[in-house]
């Protein structure tokens, strides 16, 4: 059996659903990753005192946690305290607990870095505190983070592999199986690679679109005092 | 107990920030239509004194009612308090993310509740009325200095304001555009809006106050009218602030030559 057969036949059908439980991790996880970041970043910068501290304590346990022992804990330690999970769902919960940690520390910076005038005027026009976090600093905010985070996104599907450890037969896993299987391991690992690189350019491309979108005339920090 | 010809009470305010004590007793009242005009050198609690009456800085002591309301923080009531007192400041403070048009539609969306349609007609109406409708789909960073502040004074008139406060409007704006805000204002003083306006410009004092209060070291140390602190003032302090301003621009000779 030659390589191109070997890639047509049995490789590429198994990457095929592997790739597809990748998407589905990486689409589950990013929304309630940067909600997740979002709201810690905000309970850290305009929470009172205690909430403050437990977004700060949360995001160095998460920070501090190997993502891979984090996974292990979710799926193979919670049982014993009677919550268990699927494959796929304890993987996405590990994603957005560590994927929320890190983007927290984005948008935390950029929250940090709108000006204060700007929560002042919102206030004097009568919104509360939370209106003009959510219509007038979060939108600035997101804007200014999105491109650490949209790192993070990046990292999110190089580390979607480590789902394969807890049994969600994902894009890595689905190749390692059909390369034991076959004794192919250099074709199966480059299609991988292909593969996640296919994906990493996809997002990246659709990360600069999305801040082309967003941007707006001043964002630079060349913008005047206002 | 508050005379109800008055929008505006505001008792013996004390503010301190740290050590500093900014304000140590301020007291005055504002007449519906009234423009009161606050001056006096830098550092002396005008400022302070303006964010003391919408609260957005809470004073130690001392009160403030609104038509015969008083102002308290008290279960989020302090918004609706605000909604009826227009701020402008000295960096205009505009949302950078949004263009002029949304400026000045978005506290009447979420803060009014309005519809879509019928916060644009109004914010339509109001930029018309401070000259900036042709600059409505323009950012911040694209406007000029006094378009941005004309924009923040729309956005501020938008919420159908009892009082206007302006602290410092022109401060940071060249001559050339200080006309232009400075014109509005007179405008809106005109159209009998009850304005309290700290200031630096003399001119726009002597022709548009009902009552200029001269502020040294957190406390009124003079007030009267532009006629009585320009010409009359009682205090050798108050002389030697105007008469230095006077140096400085010109501009009270100027006016009233």
């Amino acid at each position: 059996m030659d390589s191109i057969v070997f890639i047509q036949e049995h490789l590429l059908p198994a990457l095929l659903e592997g790739t597809s439980v990748t998407i589905k991790l990486i689409l589950l996880s990013v929304p309630f990753g940067l909600l997740t970041g979002i709201i810690i970043a905000v309970g850290r910068v305009y929470g009172n005192k205690p909430i403050s501290i437990i977004c700060r304590l949360y995001v160095l346990f998460f920070k501090g946690c190997p993502l891979l022992l984090l996974l292990f804990m979710i799926y193979f330690g919670l049982p014993s305290l009677g919550i268990s999970f699927s494959p796929m769902t304890a993987s996405v919960l590990g994603f957005v607990l560590c994927n929320g940690a890190y983007s927290s520390e984005y948008i935390r910076g950029a929250i940090q870095s709108v000006k204060i005038g700007q929560i002042t005027a919102a206030e004097a026009l009568g919104m509360t505190r939370l209106q003009g976090v959510m219509y007038i600093i979060l939108p600035q905010a997101f804007r200014r983070a999105l491109p650490g985070v949209g790192n993070e996104i990046i990292y999110l599907i190089k580390y979607s592999s480590l789902a394969y450890m807890i049994t969600c037969i994902e894009l890595t896993g689905a190749g390692k199986i059909v390369a034991a299987r076959f004794f192919r391991f250099t074709e199966t690992f480059i299609v991988i690679g292909i593969i996640y690189l296919l994906l990493v350019t996809i997002t990246t491309k659709l990360l600069s679109y999305a801040e082309r979108k967003l941007y707006y005339p001043g964002m630079g920090p060349a913008s005047f005092e206002g | 107990m508050i005379d109800s010809k008055y929008v505006l009470v505001v008792e013996d305010i004390h503010k301190s920030f740290g050590e500093t004590e900014v304000l140590r007793g301020v007291s005055f009242q504002v007449a519906r239509g009234e423009t009161l005009v606050f001056i006096g050198p830098s550092g002396t609690g005008k400022s302070t004194l303006l964010r003391c009456v919408n609260q957005l800085t809470v004073p130690d002591r001392g009160k403030v009612w609104l038509n015969g309301e008083e102002v308290v923080h008290s279960h989020g009531k302090i918004n609706l308090y605000r909604q009826k007192m227009g701020m402008v400041f000295q960096n205009f403070y505009l949302f950078d993310h949004l263009t002029a048009l949304g400026n000045v539609e978005i506290s009447l969306i979420k803060v009014k509740k309005m519809n879509k349609k019928e916060a644009k007609e109004k914010a339509m109406h109001e930029l018309e009325r401070v000259g900036m409708l042709q600059k409505a789909n323009l950012y911040p960073a694209e406007l000029s200095g006094g378009q941005a502040q004309r924009v923040s004074i729309a956005r501020a008139l938008a919420m159908d304001p009892e009082v206007m406060l302006f602290d410092e409007p022109t401060s940071a704006l060249d001559p050339e555009l200080t006309g232009e805000v400075l014109d509005v204002m007179k405008n809106l003083a005109r159209a009998g809006m009850t304005m309290l306006v700290v200031t630096h410009e003399m001119g726009f004092a002597s022709s548009v106050a009902n009552q200029i209060l001269f502020m040294e070291d957190g406390v009124i140390l003079e007030r009267g009218t532009p006629e009585k602190i320009f010409y009359r003032p009682e205090f050798e302090r108050t002389q030697k602030f105007l008469s230095k301003m006077n140096e400085l621009y010109g501009d009270l000779g100027q006016k009233n030559g």
